[in-house]
């Protein structure tokens, strides 16, 4: 193996690749601009919706409590809904979403609550729809209210203090510091959003560098240099992983920026920057630990040479770009899933997940973010992750030398 | 120099089993001559040419090119050999003069060697007005100049050609037949294979024609229209060839 050679190969590929478009887009702009772009837009839309859905006051209706003016009256005032009388079909119409629930009075509610005789207050809804939601959390909230005002004024007649039948309150408190509730919310979805950043970055690539070359012709010119195979296939691979690299510090970078900017925007700057230094007032804000991203990218490294030389190794054995578009296509779900498994509840990192590729990366990012660091299982992650890039890269070095896949045409 | 000893390429193939790419073909192309390779389409040419080049490794037989062998001195070999072929493309994206200064520096030229040698290339070639312009907006004749000084940058002793015309319009076809006729005044090994009667005709001072991966007949033109009582080319490489192919 020659050096020389194969930072010759590596300096052309990187010319070659920062004159491309498409390598410049999913290079810099996907991880910088449109995936930021996308949350944005994403977050901004979902706020707009529940904002709008809010300001508009549920139509909701009254079956029964004829008998019962007070209550109905009440009911009709609230701010928060819009009450109308309710039609025969009031079923369908809920269903049909021009009602998003109904509420039904028992008979006799007014007297039934006077006498303190038991009563039962039915609410018909949507179930899963957002709209219909809203309007039971009204509707429960008024009949809440009401039922606390009876129990003060039986307290009251009875000559009872208000404690008599709340006798004490339940309060909660995070007591977990910040980086950790940022780890837990967080956590897992930075490292699947750089794994998956750095999987999608090295695919366009490997597809242009070896099936590309193949099929333009491009590969066999090359192959006619002094410049051995190994050297040849290290400059691309080198080239691959620097484009996965770059996607992932473009990624990184850009969520940090979005972070910072977000963060300010929803909560001010004041708060924000409190949280940055790590103040005590800040601490109901979620945040993460540096040292823990630095982590998370050390453990990425290995998993980046991990998909540039499976990509390149796939990428050669197809005879054309189409090809290698199709068998590499699917490789996102088996990153993805891997990925997606260590974000469910309950899976957590012990010593035989440390040795499943991409799941192991993904758990112990989760601990990194959140400060913590378990050396044993971190050390066999990187570890494993590192034998299992060695072996795909001596893989796709032996496959670069044998002719039957370079003149598979 | 080039001497091909019992040269044998065979494939395994899923239908026919093994398949004989190459059969036995010997020859030998001396310094300052032009040898042709005459066959049709899947005559075993181009695979004869790779094993010479070191592109794929003979499964038996040997070649001695440039004084090296194939088989145990590949990277000698490569480095003393300019393969020109129709599959031969160019990095559209890269221009002319950084076409050449790559390949130059895989051949392990110095950066002032490869000024120099752009520098002759570009005087040879015509190339001076285009050698700064992105070769995906040339013409055919552009990047067929392009393609033999990226051939010629290392200044080889050996040419292999394969097929060089195939694809061009006329002018850019009369452009590789001047180039080769040029280099074999500068006492260059060629090796020109073709299904083209008439460039053996203009080019070759012996032929070899080959069929079924086998090297049926060879000799000068003139031995060969001697030996087949045949004047014309086609009408020998279709004796040789065993027949017509479409009757």
């Amino acid at each position: 193996m020659k050096l020389r050679d194969t930072l010759t190969v590596y300096r052309k590929e990187l010319r070659d690749a920062l004159r491309d478009r498409r390598t410049l887009v999913s290079m810099f702009l996907v991880p910088a601009v449109i995936m930021p772009a996308i949350f944005f837009l994403f977050g901004a839309a979902t706020y707009q919706v529940v904002k709008t859905a809010k300001a508009q006051p549920p139509v909701v209706a009254v079956l029964g409590g004829e008998e019962s003016p007070s209550v109905r009256a009440a009911l009709a005032a609230q701010p928060g809904l819009v009450v109308v009388p309710a039609p025969d079909d009031w079923r369908e119409r809920i269903a049909d979403k021009r009602l998003r629930a109904v509420v039904e009075i028992p008979a006799r509610f007014d007297a039934l609550l006077a006498s303190h005789a038991p009563a039962e207050v039915t609410i018909y809804h949507y179930e899963g729809e957002f709209k219909s939601g809203f309007a039971v959390g009204e509707l429960r909230r008024f009949f809440g209210d009401l039922r606390e005002r009876a129990l003060a004024e039986r307290l009251v007649e009875r000559s009872l203090p208000a404690g008599f039948a709340r006798p004490f309150e339940i309060r909660t408190e995070n007591a977990a510091p910040p980086e950790k509730v940022g780890g837990n919310t967080f956590g897992g979805f930075i490292p699947y959003l750089l794994i998956l950043l750095s999987f999608t970055g090295v695919i366009y690539p490997a597809i242009d560098l070896m099936a590309g070359e193949k099929e333009r012709g491009t590969l066999e010119t090359l192959l006619c240099s002094p410049a051995s195979r190994i050297d040849i296939v290290m400059g691309k691979f080198l080239l691959v992983l620097t484009v996965s690299l770059t996607t992932v510090a473009c990624s990184l970078l850009s969520m940090t920026v979005s972070l910072i900017v977000g963060g300010i925007a929803m909560v001010g700057t004041g708060r924000m920057a409190a949280t940055l230094a790590g103040e005590q007032g800040a601490a109901t804000l979620p945040s993460l630990d540096p040292l823990g991203v630095v982590g998370v990218v050390v453990l990425v490294l290995p998993l980046a040479v991990l998909f540039a030389a499976v990509a390149l190794t796939i990428s050669l054995f197809a005879r054309t770009q189409k090809e290698a578009q199709t068998y590499l296509a699917p490789m996102v779900a088996v990153v993805i899933l891997p990925a997606v498994a260590g974000l469910l509840p309950g899976v957590e990192l012990n010593s035989t997940l440390a040795l499943v590729p991409v799941l192991n990366v993904t758990l112990a990012c989760k601990e990194l973010v959140s400060g913590e660091w378990p050396w044993a299982h971190l050390a066999l992650i990187f570890g494993s992750t590192c034998v299992y890039a060695t072996a795909a890269l001596a893989g796709c070095v032996r496959m670069f030398g044998r002719e039957s896949v370079l003149f598979r045409t | 120099m080039i001497e091909a000893r019992h040269l044998l390429k065979t494939f395994r193939d899923r239908k026919r089993g093994e398949v004989r790419a190459v059969d036995n073909v010997s020859f030998v192309c001396e310094p300052g001559r032009i040898y042709g390779l005459l066959g049709a389409n899947g005559a075993g040419k181009t695979t004869t040419l790779r094993m010479l080049a070191t592109l794929i490794a003979p499964s038996g037989g040997g070649a001695v090119v440039a004084g090296f062998d194939v088989t145990t001195h590949p990277a000698e070999v490569r480095a003393r050999v300019g393969f020109l072929a129709a599959s031969t493309a160019l990095y559209g994206r890269l221009t002319a003069r950084e076409t050449i200064a790559y390949f130059g520096r895989l051949n392990g030229l110095d950066d002032a060697r490869i000024a120099v040698r752009t520098a002759q290339l570009a005087e040879e070639l015509a190339m001076e007005d285009f050698l700064d312009r992105r070769v995906d907006t040339f013409s055919t004749g552009m990047k067929q100049k392009t393609s033999i000084a990226r051939t010629l940058v290392h200044d080889p002793e050996v040419l292999i050609l394969d097929e060089p015309t195939l694809g061009l319009d006329v002018m850019a076809a009369r452009g590789i037949v001047r180039f080769v006729r040029e280099c074999r005044a500068r006492g260059k090994t060629v090796i020109y294979s073709t299904h083209i009667m008439s460039e053996v005709e203009k080019l070759c001072d012996r032929v070899g024609i080959i069929h079924g991966g086998q090297l049926l007949a060879e000799g000068t033109l003139a031995e060969l229209r001697q030996q087949y009582g045949e004047e014309d080319l086609e009408e020998i490489f279709v004796k040789v060839a065993g027949g017509e192919a479409i009757a």
